[in-house]
C-alpha cells in the first residue's frame, strides 16, 4: 500500500476527481452489440432447447372429479366457518386473533377487510342459487337454521366424512347433518359439471380477472396443496424459489425462502411477518451498505479487489521494482 | 475594441432559465465525452465489467419478449407455439438478467465501487434489483398455469400479513397485468437508466487504493495504454 496512513477521504479523493492515469479504448456501442448478439444467442438457444414449462391449471372441476371426498370435505368447512379462509382475518373477513402479529404490531388488522368473504355464502350457498334446478329445500332449511343448528350439522358431517371410508360421502353413517349432505352433493356435481368455476370467477358479471375466490377455495382443499407438494413448490420445500418440472424459478428469492427453512420462523405462527420485516431490514442494510461502518469496509479486509483489478496491481508493482 | 481582444473576452454563456439551468448543469456534468466515451482508464480491464452490460441487454430481450406477450394477452402462449417459444425467451431473459445483475452487484461490493460520490450509483443499482424481483414476481403470478395459481396462494400470506394484500392482491389477475405490463416496468426502466446515467457522470470507480504515486495514474507511462 502506497500511503498506510492516509485517511478514506484523502483515497476517495482520487476516486472523486477525474482519471488522468493512463487510458484504453473502449467502444460502448461495439460492446453493447456484441453483447445483444452473445446474450440474444444464449437467450434463444436455451429457449429452443430448454422451453420453459406450462403446467396446466387446476379447475374446481378438475379437483371435483379427481377427488370428490376431498371437495366434499372442504365444501362443508366453508359451510361450517371452519376453513382456512374463514379463519383467515383480514382482508378477508373478522376473524379474532387470526391475525400475524408481532406484539401490538399488527399490519394485517391495520389494511382492514377489503375483500370481504363469507365462505358459506360466497362460496357454496350464493353459487347454488344460480343452477337451473337449484336444491331449494335444502337451501330453505340452510337459511332458517340458526347459527348454532348449522354449526352443529357441520361439525356432525365433518366427523362423519372422516369417519366414512375414503371420507365417501355416500358411505356416511347417518346422522343429523341438516340439509348439509344435500347442499355439498349439489355443489360437488355443479363443480364436476364445470358450473362451479364460471359462476364463482364471474361473481354475477360477465367480465372477471379477480380469481381470489376460487384460489382460496382451492387452497383450504387437500388437492391443490398435494399437487404442490409433489412438484416441490410448497414453502418447507423452497417452494418459493422453485418451478414446475427442473426449469430454475425464481432461485433471487433464495433467502427469502431459506428464512421459512429455519427455527425459530419455520414454526412461527408470524412467520410471514417476521420473515418479510427481515428481508425487509436486510435490504435496507445492502442498500446503505456505503454509510454502515463495517459493513463497507469488508471490501478492504478481504481483498477479492485484488483479484478483479490484479493487471493494474501488477503493473504497479512491476512500476515500483 | 480590436477583434482579437473580443474574441479573449468571449462571453460565458449565460443560463437564466429553468431550460437553460437544465442545460449548463447537463453540459457540465454529463458532457458528451462522459456520456459516450473512446476511452476508459487502463484499470477497466477484467471480466467483471461485462456483467452489467449483459444485464442491460437481458433487459431488452426482456422488454421486446414482453411486449410480444402482452400484445397477445396472458393466456396466448398456452396455444401457440410461437406465443411458448416466445414465453420461454421471456424466461431465459429474465434467468440471465438476474444472474448477470447479482455478480454484477457483488463485483460492485467486492470494488467498493461507492467511493468517490458513487453512493447514488450504489443506491439506484440495489433499487434496480429490488425492483426487479417484485417485477419478475409479478410474472410468475402471470403465467396463468398450474404455477402461477400456487404462487398465489402461497404468496398471499406474506402480503397480507404485511398488510398489502388487498392492494397488491395476488389472485387478482387484472391488478398484476397492470403492475407487470405498466408500472413496474417503468420503475425498473427509470431506475435502470438514472444508474446508467450516474455511472457515466462518475465515472469506473478506480482501484481501492489507488495512489498518486501510481506510474498508471501520474500518467508517465501512458505508452502503455492500449488504445
Amino acid at each position: 500500500m502506497s500511503a498506510p496512513t492516509m485517511s478514506r477521504s484523502d483515497r476517495d479523493g482520487l476516486a472523486r476527481r477525474p482519471w488522468r492515469g493512463t487510458v484504453r479504448e473502449y467502444d460502448l456501442f461495439k460492446e453493447l452489440t456484441v453483447a445483444l448478439v452473445v446474450v440474444g444467442l444464449v437467450i434463444v438457444g436455451l429457449s429452443a432447447i430448454v422451453g420453459s414449462p406450462d403446467e396446466p391449471s387446476v379447475t374446481l372441476k378438475s379437483w371435483a372429479q379427481a377427488q370428490p371426498a376431498d371437495f366434499v370435505a372442504t365444501a362443508t368447512a366453508e359451510l361450517g366457518g371452519t376453513s382456512e379462509t374463514a379463519g383467515y382475518g383480514p382482508p378477508y373477513n373478522t376473524t379474532a386473533d387470526a391475525t400475524q402479529t408481532i406484539g401490538a404490531f399488527d399490519l394485517q388488522s391495520f389494511s382492514g377487510v377489503q375483500l370481504p368473504i363469507d365462505t358459506a355464502q360466497d362460496l357454496v350457498i350464493t353459487p347454488l342459487t344460480t343452477l337451473n334446478a337449484p336444491p331449494s329445500a335444502a337451501l330453505d332449511a340452510w337459511n332458517a337454521g340458526s347459527d348454532t343448528e348449522k354449526a352443529d350439522w357441520t361439525a356432525a358431517y365433518t366427523d362423519a366424512l372422516t369417519n366414512a371410508p375414503d371420507g365417501d360421502p355416500a358411505q356416511v353413517a347417518t346422522g343429523d347433518y341438516g340439509p348439509v349432505p344435500v347442499l355439498t352433493d349439489a355443489l360437488l356435481t355443479m363443480a364436476s359439471q364445470g358450473a362451479l368455476d364460471g359462476v364463482l370467477n364471474a361473481q354475477e358479471s360477465f367480465y372477471n380477472s379477480d380469481y381470489t375466490r376460487t384460489i382460496l377455495f382451492l387452497g383450504d382443499g387437500a388437492y391443490f396443496g398435494d399437487l404442490a407438494t409433489a412438484a416441490h413448490l410448497t414453502g418447507d420445500q423452497w417452494g418459493m424459489m422453485n418451478e414446475t418440472g427442473n426449469t430454475p424459478g425464481q432461485s433471487w428469492l433464495w433467502l427469502f425462502s431459506f428464512w421459512y427453512q429455519i427455527e425459530p420462523f419455520a414454526s412461527a405462527p408470524n412467520a410471514d411477518l417476521l420473515v418479510v420485516l427481515l428481508m425487509l431490514v436486510l435490504s435496507v442494510l445492502l442498500t446503505l451498505v456505503p454509510f454502515i461502518p463495517g459493513l463497507r469496509d469488508i471490501p478492504r479486509w478481504i481483498p477479492i479487489h485484488r483479484l478483479i483489478w490484479r493487471d493494474y496491481y501488477k503493473k504497479r508493482a512491476a512500476g515500483r521494482s | 475594441m480590436s477583434i482579437r481582444e473580443e474574441r479573449k473576452t468571449e462571453p460565458v454563456e449565460e443560463y437564466y432559465t429553468w431550460t437553460g439551468k437544465a442545460r449548463g448543469w447537463l453540459l457540465k456534468h454529463l458532457p458528451a465525452d462522459k456520456l459516450l466515451p473512446q476511452d476508459q482508464p487502463s484499470y477497466v480491464a477484467s471480466w467483471i465489467y461485462v456483467f452489467g452490460m449483459g444485464a442491460i441487454v437481458s433487459l431488452v430481450f426482456i422488454v421486446v419478449s414482453g411486449v410480444v406477450l402482452s400484445l397477445n394477452g396472458p393466456a396466448w402462449y398456452h396455444v401457440s407455439d410461437f406465443g411458448h417459444f416466445v414465453n420461454s425467451v421471456h424466461l431465459w431473459s429474465v434467468e440471465l438478467f438476474f444472474m448477470t445483475m447479482v455478480v454484477h452487484l457483488w463485483g460492485k461490493y467486492w470494488m467498493a465501487a461507492w467511493r468517490g460520490g458513487r453512493t447514488l450509483t450504489w443506491i439506484t443499482g440495489m433499487g434496480a434489483f429490488l425492483v426487479s424481483i417484485v417485477a419478475a414476481f409479478t410474472g410468475y403470478l402471470l403465467q396463468t398455469n398450474f404455477d402461477s395459481q400456487w404462487i398465489a396462494f402461497e404468496g398471499k400470506d406474506a402480503l397480507n400479513a404485511s398488510g398489502i394484500g388487498a392492494w397488491f392482491n395476488v389472485a387478482n389477475l387484472g391488478q398484476i397485468f397492470g403492475f407487470h405490463i405498466v408500472l413496474l416496468p417503468l420503475a425498473v426502466g427509470a431506475v435502470v437508466a438514472l444508474h446508467v446515467i450516474l455511472v457515466r457522470m462518475h465515472g469506473v470507480v478506480p482501484p481501492i487504493d489507488a495512489a498518486e504515486t501510481d506510474a498508471q495514474l501520474s500518467g508517465t507511462d501512458r505508452t502503455e495504454a492500449t488504445r
